[in-house]
């Protein structure tokens, strides 16, 4: 078995027995990456030098028999993560030039467990997107055909798990941007609960949706990276109290008796009957496992997307303020005043998806309107939220499809933004109540992978962890490379 | 809505816009306020705004204590324009 199939616990097994050293693995990946990079265009930033060096550091600890499961093996980082001495980009000119001078909380818990950075992932641009085509350095593209699109925001963390050019990959998910792209690569992608991983350093979007998570190939993977990246910290004001269980020990657990919800509003119009095809052959398979089908209706569900389309812009606009051209990002040429300055650096250092979110925002939130779009959609996110409350009296975990299609092709969807944003209304429901969610590969549509999605009560994160691993017992989906990639 | 809307919208949220790009946010603003238009439709008598996803959960404080050192100096080597540890921008009292 490659070096760059293996699973996150066989290569800790592996760099633990002295058969391979994290010299060896780094140098395979990076080696991967410049192979592959050209086509995937899945990277902004590739950091080999210190990849080399951070990975002959680890394997010196491992050689005094130090470190733990982690310590030695690779990673991507988003570039929405602040990593120190790195450019982080956010894929926005406006941070273009910008170095980070401190680590995100995330950056900083992976790399003390000895993780090794190769590079910072491509992404929308701000993460406002859902096939990676804003990015300001380029679209990626899909490792399962090169002229479809990733998903998105963290379409560049996607498609390096996918092409296995890194075992695991770090990721922002605000409204779907780690399941759908998890979806349309065919990987494994996790939302924690909102609060669960700290949002210091990790560039805000819309803060009350934000949450950061994993994509890796499995959910026994994504287990061993949460355990080490969840966890309260202080620096983040609204990152939650709550002790981390151990979830790797937690993946076992049995599934009967289990109740799985089956949202009845993502079974209706607009998806397409293959997704349901292999939603349904999932669903199948639980119950052969010992879990109990139960169908609920959620009536508001379908407003999340309208909702989240004010909730979101209103924060963005808010939380993108802060790009002035003054004290970091891209400056304007010949400023005449104070006030060309600001609008022009912001005119030019954003893109036009930023820039209609950040005139949407404004416009939600500004005087006459505030009740009626603001407010309105605040309620609309309370009754979303309670809906999803009373389901969870009734059933254990909710499941359904991720995305209502495969993956498109580039250019497909980027004349109207509706059409765009429509790509998240199964997976923004979750980010609205701050519930955790998953996607991970559940079958195939013309050679193109397809997700099941679960969602899980407030801090549930275990035992969807451990419901995702019983089903990547039984199926392989998630273990196929696409062609090329293997 | 009108061109001049855009063009306050632009000038509110501090972005420069010219005439040519006016038509394109024209179009999808107003595409996008169609669509969040819907929620119009949701029964929201008696229900209390939802600003935050966790229920319960107030803003922590922290100690008043001083915990950040001086580091202006790496700060302001991200800055496009500094002057004896100063961010320069245009002149603005004249």
């Amino acid at each position: 078995m490659s070096l760059h199939t293996k699973s996150l616990a066989q290569l800790a097994d592996g760099l633990r027995a002295h058969e391979f050293s994290s010299v060896e693995l780094t140098r395979a990946l990076l080696e991967r990456i410049e192979t592959h990079q050209p086509q995937l265009n899945a990277l902004i930033s590739v950091t080999g030098p210190s990849a080399m060096q951070a990975a002959a550091v680890a394997d010196g600890v491992l050689a005094r028999g130090g470190g733990g499961p982690l310590t030695g093996i690779p990673l991507v980082h988003k570039d929405i993560f602040c990593t120190e001495g790195v450019r982080t980009t956010c894929a926005s000119r406006m941070l273009d030039n910008f170095v980070a001078p401190y680590d995100a909380t995330v950056v900083a818990k992976l790399k003390a467990e000895g993780m090794v950075m190769l590079g910072k992932a491509n992404m929308d641009e701000f993460a406002m997107g859902s096939s990676n085509e804003t990015s300001y350095y380029g679209p990626v593209r899909n490792p399962w055909n090169h002229k479809l699109v990733p998903g998105g925001s963290s379409g560049g963390s996607a498609a390096v798990v996918a092409a296995r050019l890194a075992p695991f990959a770090s990721a922002t998910d605000t409204g779907g941007s780690i399941r759908q792209p998890a979806a349309l690569c065919g990987v494994t992608g996790f939302k924690p609960t909102y609060g669960r991983v700290s949002r210091y350093g990790m560039i805000a979007f819309a803060s009350s949706l934000d949450q950061g998570g994993t994509l890796t190939v499995s959910a026994a993977d994504a287990a061993l990276i949460l355990r080490a990246m969840a966890g309260f910290d202080p620096r983040d004001s609204t990152s939650v109290e709550h002790a981390v269980p151990d979830y790797v020990a937690g993946l076992d657990q049995p599934l009967t008796g289990l109740k799985i919800g089956l949202l009845k509003e993502f079974f209706e119009k607009g998806l397409e009957p293959d997704n349901e095809r292999c939603v349904r052959a999932a669903l199948a398979v639980y119950e052969k496992l010992g879990a109990k089908l139960i169908e609920v209706s959620l009536p508001n569900l379908g407003l999340s997307v309208p909702a989240y389309y004010v909730v979101a812009p209103a924060e963005c606009s808010s939380n993108l303020a802060r790009f002035d051209g003054v004290r970091f990002g891209h400056r304007a040429k010949d400023p005449k005043d104070l006030l060309d300055l600001y609008k022009r650096s912001r005119g030019e250092g954003f893109g036009a998806e930023v820039k209609r979110r950040i005139m949407t925002g404004t416009y939600v939130l500004s005087a006459g309107y505030y009740d009626a779009f603001y407010i309105k959609a605040q309620k609309v996110r309370r009754l979303i939220a309670n809906e999803f409350e009373r389901a969870f009296g009734q059933v254990d975990v909710l499941m359904g499809p991720t995305t209502p299609t495969a993956a498109f092709e580039l250019g497909s969807k980027t004349a109207d933004p509706i059409t765009m944003y429509l790509n998240d209304i199964y997976t923004i429901g979750a980010n609205l109540a701050g519930l955790p969610a998953m996607s991970i590969p559940c079958g195939f549509t013309q050679n193109l992978p397809l997700g099941l999605q679960i969602i899980g009560r407030h801090f549930a994160e275990e035992r969807l962890l451990s419901v995702a691993h019983a089903y990547q017992r039984e199926t392989d989906w998630h273990t196929r490379v696409p062609p090329g990639y293997e | 809505m009108k061109p001049e809307q855009i063009a306050a919208i632009a000038h509110l949220a501090r972005l420069s816009m010219d005439e040519a790009e006016l038509p394109r946010y024209q179009e999808s603003l107003a595409r996008i306020l169609s669509f969040v238009g819907d929620l119009e439709q949701a029964q929201t008598q008696d229900v209390s705004p939802m600003s935050h996803p966790l229920p319960g959960l107030v803003q922590r404080l922290r100690a008043d204590a001083v915990t950040e050192t001086d580091a202006h100096e790496l700060y302001q080597a991200n800055a496009p324009q500094v002057a004896a540890s100063l961010y320069l921008v245009p002149k603005v009292i004249e």
